[in-house]
């Protein structure tokens, strides 16, 4: 099914410009126990929180780009900067041409914030009750909303459900309403925070297949945040790592493997069922299950190890594999971890 | 202009339909606000001892037909101001997040809460209507006859107000939960606050000289004052200027409800994910 392209597109400039931009949260330190609580009552000691400090960044117009980090890395304020739900301390950002914050109806009709953890639908009405509002809202002419209604449950497989109140629906079927509900003003900026969270496979693979197709076929641009990788791996080509409010990667999602990990795996098969004693002064044997055998070693060792373990053992296949992108960002993010409490 | 009359309509026509969900629950709450009346009216009979051999006449310019009348009359502007749940909705709403549509989307929060609040008002109604009725037919002895048009006009229009003013001034309180997260307890103040001094509980002019001093504020014109413009109790004159008043007290309430919102997402966090 191809979609009908009813709005031109600004090509050849960034869709989104964030440069040095800055939110900091005053929060509420209270110390335990029930004396504390008193004393709080009469004064407080706040602590300042950077939540984002000094982000810049250029996303193009039908990029899609991955938001990545730890639990209060910073991802979810910046998307909640960009769609001008909360105000920076300071610093600038333009989303096609507009200052989120400013909250201007003629930008707010151009995006759309999914959060995965927030329902934008009516929970005690069938999705398409919710549609018809946005359809008004939104003032989506009626044979473009009737068309992009059908094509969205069509490719999302949930015509069937759009007559079913919202609070009967799987949580799959419900993040699927709410994808359908974000673009039926069919947005110029998707901004998607977790859209998979607690969704089974199947689930999480349609909506991933989705957005992939969606996204190719409208080339609209797309932040996405998820700490699940495959839906980055499947999804995006270009990934920001953000953590503790700064950006530490902004590149291409094959560069961040090369760049962070210093490790590589090789997998061995050995001719009989044994498995070698000695295999640890070759690496780190991370999984064995005889006659096969996982090592990680040193990528700059790999030529040597390779060359020793072939002509010391009689090994029947070998492979040498990039970890997964899972295990380095989580690898660097503990790094950084123990960095910062040092 | 006439798309936004339509986004309201069917802001409104959605509003309806979710409210007539849970038509058991709707129906009982309804019909269980109507036990109090029955209670009070029994109350004010033992105050005015109708049941003795010595009956009051009289209480600060009051029969008890008069009281009665005044009672059920405050009852009908009640039923028009009061606004259940909005400012706690408000708030519950700020805490966790769920106002993030209302900030991402074209829509006015305000001018949606509105007519979510018409939406709730017309269900009340229709299931309300019938037993106000009943009660107001069983009672009709205490009413002394109908009075003039140009007072019944002034009586549905200060309904209207009552409306309006409540619903700012709870959308008021719910709104400061951008800075206190947590309204309940000013919402408790509020709630003790209003049943005394918007004249629910007794007529405002039993309060004496404390009661010239509630005149200024915009309790009043919850309940004492459309109640006592149907009992005859202000001239055609007065009635301008109490309703002129009123009308200037919405244009307050509605301002600060601006300056509220727009200061408030200012200070709003976002929290909940």
């Amino acid at each position: 099914m191809v979609f009908n392209r009813d709005k031109p597109y600004d090509t050849g400039m960034a869709a989104i410009r964030v440069r040095d931009l800055t939110k900091v949260y005053q929060v509420y330190r209270k110390r335990e126990g029930l004396l504390a609580s008193l004393a709080g009552l009469l004064h407080r000691e706040y602590k300042d929180v950077r939540a984002v400090d000094g982000v810049g960044f250029e996303i193009e117009t039908g990029e899609m780009v991955a938001f990545l980090g730890p639990n209060g890395a910073g991802k979810t304020t910046t998307l909640k900067l960009l769609a001008g739900l909360i105000h920076p301390t300071s610093g600038e950002a333009q989303v096609l041409g507009h200052v989120p914050w400013k909250r201007e109806n003629a930008y707010r009709r151009r995006f759309s914030l999914v959060m995965g953890q927030k329902n934008q639908l009516w929970w005690d009405l069938p999705a398409q009750e919710s549609f018809r509002l946005h359809k008004e809202i939104y003032r989506i002419e009626a044979g473009a909303f009737d068309r992009r209604r059908d094509e969205l449950t069509s490719l999302l497989e949930v015509a069937h459900l759009v007559g079913q109140p919202v609070r009967e629906l799987s949580l799959g079927e419900r993040m699927r309403m709410e994808l359908i509900a974000a673009l039926l003003h069919s947005p110029d900026v998707l901004l998607l925070d977790e859209p998979t969270i607690g969704l089974d496979v199947v689930s999480q693979r349609r909506v991933q297949e989705f957005l992939k197709f969606y996204q190719a076929e409208r080339k609209i641009t797309v932040v996405l945040t998820s700490h699940y990788m495959k839906d980055v791996e499947a999804l995006c080509r270009r990934a920001i790592i953000i953590n503790e409010g700064v950006i530490k990667h902004d590149g291409p999602l094959a560069d961040i493997v090369d760049r962070f990990s210093r490790h590589k795996i090789v997998e061995l098969q050995f001719t009989g069922s044994e498995i070698p004693p000695d295999l640890d002064r070759y690496g780190t044997v991370t999984e064995t299950r005889p006659p096969r055998v996982k090592l990680n070693v040193s990528r700059h060792q790999i030529p040597e190890i390779l060359s020793s373990l072939l002509s010391r053992y009689s090994i029947e296949d070998v492979s040498v594999q990039d970890r997964p992108l899972e295990d380095v960002i989580a690898e660097m993010f503990i790094n950084q971890q123990q960095r910062t409490k040092k | 202009m006439l798309a936004s009359v339509r986004v309201n309509w069917i802001i409104l026509r959605t509003c309806l339909e979710e409210r007539l969900v849970y038509r058991a629950d709707f129906a009982f709450a309804t019909l269980v606000r109507f036990l109090p009346i029955v209670t009070q009216i029994f109350l004010w009979g033992a105050i005015y001892g109708i049941h003795t051999s010595h009956p009051q006449g009289d209480l600060n310019g009051y029969s008890y037909e008069d009281m009665v009348t005044y009672y059920l009359l405050a009852m009908v502007g009640r039923a028009f101001s009061s606004m259940p749940g909005l400012a706690s909705g408000i708030a519950r709403d700020v805490r966790d997040g769920t106002i993030n549509k209302f900030l991402t989307q074209p829509i006015d929060m305000l001018g949606y809460l509105f007519w979510h609040r018409v939406a709730h008002k017309l269900v009340y109604y229709f299931v309300a209507t019938g037993p106000f009725l009943l009660v107001f037919y069983l009672c009709r002895s205490y009413f002394s006859g109908w009075p003039d048009w140009l007072t019944i006009a002034a009586w549905v229009l200060s309904l209207l107000m009552a409306f309006l003013v409540g619903f700012l001034i709870e959308s008021l309180i719910g709104l400061v939960s951008f800075w206190f997260l947590e309204v309940s307890s000013l919402l408790f103040i509020y709630m003790m606050i209003n049943y005394f001094l918007s004249g629910h509980m007794i007529p405002l002019d039993w309060l004496g000289t404390f009661g010239d001093w509630v005149q200024y504020l915009p309790f009043k014109y919850l309940a004492y004052v459309p109640a006592a413009i149907m009992q005859g109790r202000y001239s055609h004159a007065e009635l301008q200027a109490e309703l002129s008043v009123e009308c200037c007290w919405i244009v307050v309430l509605f301002v600060a409800n601006r300056v509220a919102f727009v200061r408030g997402v200012r200070q709003y966090a976002a929290f909940g994910g």
